[in-house]
């Protein structure tokens, strides 16, 4: 089968790969980009673990084609640290316990990342809301959610 | 439709480790040659905290900052033998293995120090910011980086000790065939309470309260972490998973996240938890573990809830809607129980 020619923006740099038709964009990222950093969870939608965004939009990264992001902005986990220094996401994750096993981790991050950047003061409701298509083994979401609320204030503190 | 509340408290007593006797774990601790060091083990660290629970544990035998302590572990092929990340034996087991291995190697570390600052190695002590020093005597003074050096290329020796935990078999009385099962316990309990709808048969969760007894919490924040990420483990199997419907063929049971139910953000729950420390007699610095235990005690308690809100036993798991509304049925409606 031809291969098709695809270019996109990956974490803010432009990428060209080949895709077979019907390769989804999970896969493109993990082997043919080789950012690992978005997760195989159930390949079906359900839980969460490959979310990405794109262009600043959360997507579920095993249910989107490779071949739909051309021209577009893709954002993954790998690309949120500022330079050096961890994303304040990721701090307050750390702070917060809020990873265990860390498997579901980047898909909660990205999911937290869009709410937060539409939306820097979100109610305790909202963040519930937020996550609630990413599924956690370990956390019991407690922790999680308060990340994310801490993740937000701190913002407000350094405004 | 009524929605009817219900509290269930369960108490349990969780014995740390395989039974019996046996039940090893082994540790390897050595000095690197920039005085750091390495504990070499293959025990699983899942998220629970393995790693920086026998770093703390390896750093404060050897009496050194636990940032100069790595744990490297996971490698089944290279690494001393474990029996696994099960049981909650990681912190008792492995915890006591690196105590021993950290105390042979700390032996040889002092000894090298004596040598190097020409006193004897009863004499010296650590002041667990990297320095060995003679007591009463601080400004004669070597810091554990000198010590490995010297040690290595010097003198020859290496700094590193190994370890093991092994449960002594369990004597069996003849007469009654009596055993002791396990040396150290854990204790907790737990009270749930439970919102059931009566005509949907749905649990909600409204608030779980408990209390751990699991020896001394070497990292209180990890515990912590366990206990309130472990209560929903043992929600999820007492109110969702299952791979039911198994029949007639295991093909036929769920297929992925959306049929095979885990609990979700939305459907969490104050959890208040109080940690008593009462520490254990063979634990590494009195801990025990909270591991399994943090599951246990939420299951009879959500079932025993059930019972006193809508007055049906439930003795199958998960507790699906439609368990509870076919006994709501069964018995002629919700019968709360009286109030807890």
């Amino acid at each position: 089968m031809a291969k098709t020619a695809l270019q996109f923006q990956h974490n803010g740099r432009d990428v060209a790969i080949f895709v077979d038709g019907g390769t989804n964009l999970l896969v493109a990222l993990r082997e043919l980009i080789g950012d690992m950093t978005p997760k195989f969870g159930c390949g079906q939608g359900g839980c969460g673990a490959c979310s990405i965004l794109i262009d600043g939009e959360l997507h579920l990264s095993c249910l989107t084609l490779a071949e739909t992001v051309a021209g577009r902005s893709v954002e993954t986990l790998d690309g949120i640290k500022e330079g050096p220094n961890l994303h304040p996401l990721q701090r307050a994750f750390a702070d917060n316990f809020a990873a265990q096993c860390g498997y579901c981790t980047p898909g909660m991050l990205m999911a937290a990342k869009a709410l937060l950047d539409r939306n820097p003061q979100p109610s305790r409701a909202a963040v519930v809301e937020a996550i609630s298509g990413n599924i956690c083994r370990c956390t019991g979401y407690e922790p999680i959610i308060n990340a994310v609320l801490a993740a937000a204030s701190g913002g407000r503190a350094r405004a | 439709m009524t929605r009817h509340r219900g509290r269930g408290i369960a108490s349990i007593n969780y014995p740390i480790g395989m039974n019996l006797g046996g039940d090893p774990s082994q540790a390897l601790v050595h000095s690197n040659p920039s005085g750091k060091f390495t504990v070499a083990l293959s025990s699983i660290d899942l998220g629970q905290g393995m790693k920086s629970v026998t770093r703390q544990i390896c750093a404060e035998t050897l009496g050194v900052p636990v940032e100069d302590v790595y744990v490297d572990t996971a490698d089944s092929d290279t690494g001393p033998h474990c029996m696994g990340s099960f049981a909650s034996r990681g912190t008792h087991r492995v915890g006591n293995a690196v105590m021993m291995a950290a105390r042979e190697a700390r032996g040889v570390m002092m000894e090298a120090a004596a040598e190097e600052l020409e006193v004897n190695a009863a004499d010296l002590e650590t002041d667990g910011r990297g320095n060995i020093h003679v007591k009463g005597a601080p400004h004669r003074s070597i810091s554990t980086k000198d010590v490995a050096i010297a040690a290595q290329f010097k003198q020859g020796k290496t700094i590193s000790g190994r370890g093991i935990f092994l449960v002594p078999l369990s004597d069996v009385d003849p007469e009654t065939g009596e055993m002791s099962p396990a040396t150290c316990y854990a204790h907790a309990c737990l009270v749930a309470e439970v919102e059931v709808d009566d005509e949907t048969g749905e649990v909600a969760m409204v608030r779980m309260d408990s209390a751990y007894e699991l020896g001394r919490a070497l990292n209180p924040r990890l515990v912590e972490q366990q206990l309130v990420g472990g209560a929903w483990m043992g929600i999820s199997h007492a109110l969702y998973e299952t791979p039911e419907p198994y029949y007639p063929d295991p093909s036929h049971g769920p297929r992925d996240f959306v049929e095979y139910l885990m609990p979700g953000p939305g459907d969490i729950c104050p959890h208040d938890i109080a940690v008593l420390e009462r520490p254990a007699a063979d634990g590494p610095f009195g801990a025990k573990g909270p591991g399994e235990m943090c599951a246990n005690p939420v299951l009879p308690a959500v079932a025993n809830a059930i019972f006193n809100a809508v007055g049906v036993r439930i003795n199958e798991l998960p507790i699906t809607p439609e368990r509870v509304l076919r006994a709501i049925k069964a018995q002629g409606g919700a019968r709360p129980q009286a109030r807890r």
